[in-house]
């Protein structure tokens, strides 16, 4: 009956997600009385997962699953969830959990609500509020079918600390051919750059930078910050950025606790796809721009002058404070 | 001698390797699912106490995602042959959307006449259409803007038995293998699977420059097309959405003068706890 967690590691090392899903699903196990199993896949050990509340983690250690592979990942996390009875499963919304969890659903005829941001409202019937329409609305959903899974918003629920000692159990999935139907063959992935979903802050530039010469500045501050670096759509579109830097309505989605915009004017795309960060910072010569009426703090002036200077500051500022 | 030569024909007809040859010359199917959805500007409200989205007043287009999909699946028709059709699940409110689409350049549309109500039950009439239409490729957006469910796809996909690829920003379709690229958590990587292959779709399939605008042939040709109303499957939801919210007003700006920036630091170290 426990609540059946899907923790992400890479290279046997489990991600921040993986203990914000154990931290909301302690939540949840504690509503309905029970307790949270993990499923893990080439992760070394339990981690950290028994510090926010994991009971029990399920080890799947398998040379074939290396890779994500979404059709057999679904398949494993369905059979645990059969063996252990559980009746929610809640995974994250990394590009991976949402590339799974349909499949998932399909396998257990389970409900389905991505985007949760909250616990549950009740558990019977279960009830959750999510975002819809790219963050300009919240909605409540009931889900009423017996297996339930919730995709849980990054960085919505934080993490929270339950010590609890996890025990370890190996696990070994019957998986078919059919689970093996899509093969791998490259990953390209820069190493040592912070991606935009992991990201605890996020520098980003539009169109008023004028060029992607002019982008080293904006570089320098995200690496300052240790923040990934992101873009407006025209910015991508006219390929002064990459496309997988477009954030937004119709780029990814930015959930954040600080955003940093400089020369974004905050059109309505823009806006709704940032909106979740916790706080934003707008850097805009035009006073007038609608990004300061969606932001935290704001300074008005030119970026170019601004953006290098507050670099400085923030380095003084990082080496008074380590 | 007639009757010899039929039955040779027959014959040739029916051997492995011409039916081999016959199913790679084939023109590929797609499917092209559409959602029609509310215009990226549109402001959203609702009525009925928070219990529905007020339309009065919006605007509806293709979902974003579903018209770069549909523009790659137009890339398929003209460049090495195949067959669009799109769909909808949707009351006749969604037919001018459809129209748009066939205007685009799809070959045929079909309704499937019933309200979407939720991600199983969209997935489960398109599932149906897919099936009856035998399609080799279904292209979905990997979310609509409204909803943002992002799970019709790939349960369309787990329910026909078909392969998957989410947040898919490049295909390639030889014979019956498909070389695609799917977007990850800061990168990508490329995919090589069979058809029957379902996507789920963003930008990136195709560039924003390569959307079309339909020109004035383009609309005329879209009337005569055909539009298909088929009557939806018999299927329970999982899912209901009881009521909405919207977020609170944001409180003030703080604004720190560009000569100040150490107060910027300050406010986002003690005030925000964010650096
Ligand atoms: C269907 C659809 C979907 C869309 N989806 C998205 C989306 O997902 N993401 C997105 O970003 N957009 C999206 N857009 C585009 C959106 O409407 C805006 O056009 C876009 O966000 C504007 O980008 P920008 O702010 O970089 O450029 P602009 O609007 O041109 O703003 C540039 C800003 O820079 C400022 N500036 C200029 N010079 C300086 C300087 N020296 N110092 C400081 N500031 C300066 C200007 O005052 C201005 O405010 C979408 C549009 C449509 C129609």
């Amino acid at each position: 009956m426990s609540v059946l967690v899907y923790t992400e590691s890479e290279e046997g090392q489990f991600k921040k997600t993986a203990f914000e899903v154990a931290s909301y699903a302690k939540g949840v196990a504690d509503m309905l009385g029970t307790e949270v199993t993990a499923i893990s896949f080439n992760a070394q050990s339990a981690g950290d997962l028994g510090k926010y509340g994991v009971s029990k983690v399920l080890k799947v250690n398998d040379e074939k699953l290396q890779k994500f592979n979404a059709k057999a990942y679904a398949d494993a996390i369905k059979q645990a969830a059969e063996k252990e009875g559980s009746k929610v499963i809640v995974v994250s919304q990394s590009a991976n959990a949402k590339y799974l969890a349909p499949l998932l659903a399909v396998q257990l005829e389970a409900g389905y609500a991505s985007n949760v941001v909250a616990l549950p409202e009740g558990t019977d019937p279960l009830q959750v509020k999510r975002t819809a329409f790219t963050n300009k609305a919240f909605n409540f959903t009931k889900l009423s079918t017996d297996v339930k899974i919730i995709g849980l918003s990054k960085n919505a629920f934080g993490l929270k600390e339950n010590q609890t000692d996890a025990t370890e159990e190996d696990f070994s999935p019957s998986l078919s051919e059919g689970d093996f139907a899509i093969n791998v063959v490259s990953v390209d992935k820069a190493a040592d750059k912070v991606t935009i979903a992991d990201a605890e802050i996020v520098v980003s530039g539009g169109r008023g930078l004028k060029g992607p010469e002019n982008w080293g500045m904006v570089e320098d501050l995200a690496e300052t910050l240790g923040a990934a670096t992101a873009c407006s759509k025209p910015v991508s579109d006219m390929g002064w950025r990459p496309h997988s830097e477009h954030v937004g309505q119709t780029g990814k989605p930015v959930a954040a606790n600080l955003y940093i915009a400089i020369g974004i004017s905050g059109a309505i795309q823009h806006l709704a796809g940032v909106s979740a960060s916790k706080t934003k910072v707008v850097i805009n010569n035009d006073p007038e721009a609608p990004f300061f009426k969606a932001a935290d703090y704001g300074v008005v002036g030119d970026a170019f002058e601004i953006v290098p200077k507050l670099t400085e500051k923030l380095k003084e500022f990082k080496a008074g404070n380590s | 001698m007639h009757a010899q030569y039929f039955s040779s024909v027959f014959m040739y007809l029916r051997n492995p390797f011409i039916i081999f040859i016959y199913k790679i010359l084939r023109y590929m199917k797609i499917l092209v699912c559409i959602s029609h959805v509310p215009d990226t500007t549109s402001k959203i409200n609702f009525s009925e106490g928070d219990t529905k989205f007020d339309t009065a007043g919006v605007q509806f287009v293709i979902n974003p995602n579903d018209e770069f999909g549909l523009t790659r699946a137009m890339w398929f028709k003209e460049k090495q042959g195949a067959t669009v059709d799109v769909v909808n699940v949707g009351g006749t409110e969604t037919e001018p959307t459809l129209r748009k689409a066939l205007a685009i350049g799809a070959d045929s549309a079909i309704r499937v006449n019933t309200p979407a109500t939720d991600g199983i039950y969209v997935a489960k009439q398109i599932a149906k259409v897919a099936q009856d239409g035998g399609y080799d490729l279904i292209i979905a957006g990997r979310e609509s803007i409204d909803y943002n469910g992002g799970m019709v796809p790939g349960m369309v996909a787990g329910l026909i038995g078909a392969n998957f690829v989410n947040t898919c920003i490049g295909l390639e379709v030889e014979g019956n293998e498909a070389t695609a690229i799917r977007e990850i958590d800061g990168g990508k990587e490329t995919l090589k699977t069979n058809l029957p292959l379902v996507i789920g779709t963003q930008k990136g399939i195709v560039q924003e420059s390569d959307l079309r605008i339909p020109n004035m042939r383009g609309i005329m040709q879209a009337r005569k097309k055909p539009l298909n109303v088929v009557e939806p499957v018999d299927t329970a939801t999982h899912s209901e959405a009881v009521k909405f919210e919207k977020p609170k007003p944001k409180g003030d700006i703080k604004l720190v003068d560009a000569d100040n920036l150490d107060e910027l630091i300050n406010l986002l170290h003690n005030e925000a706890k964010v650096i």
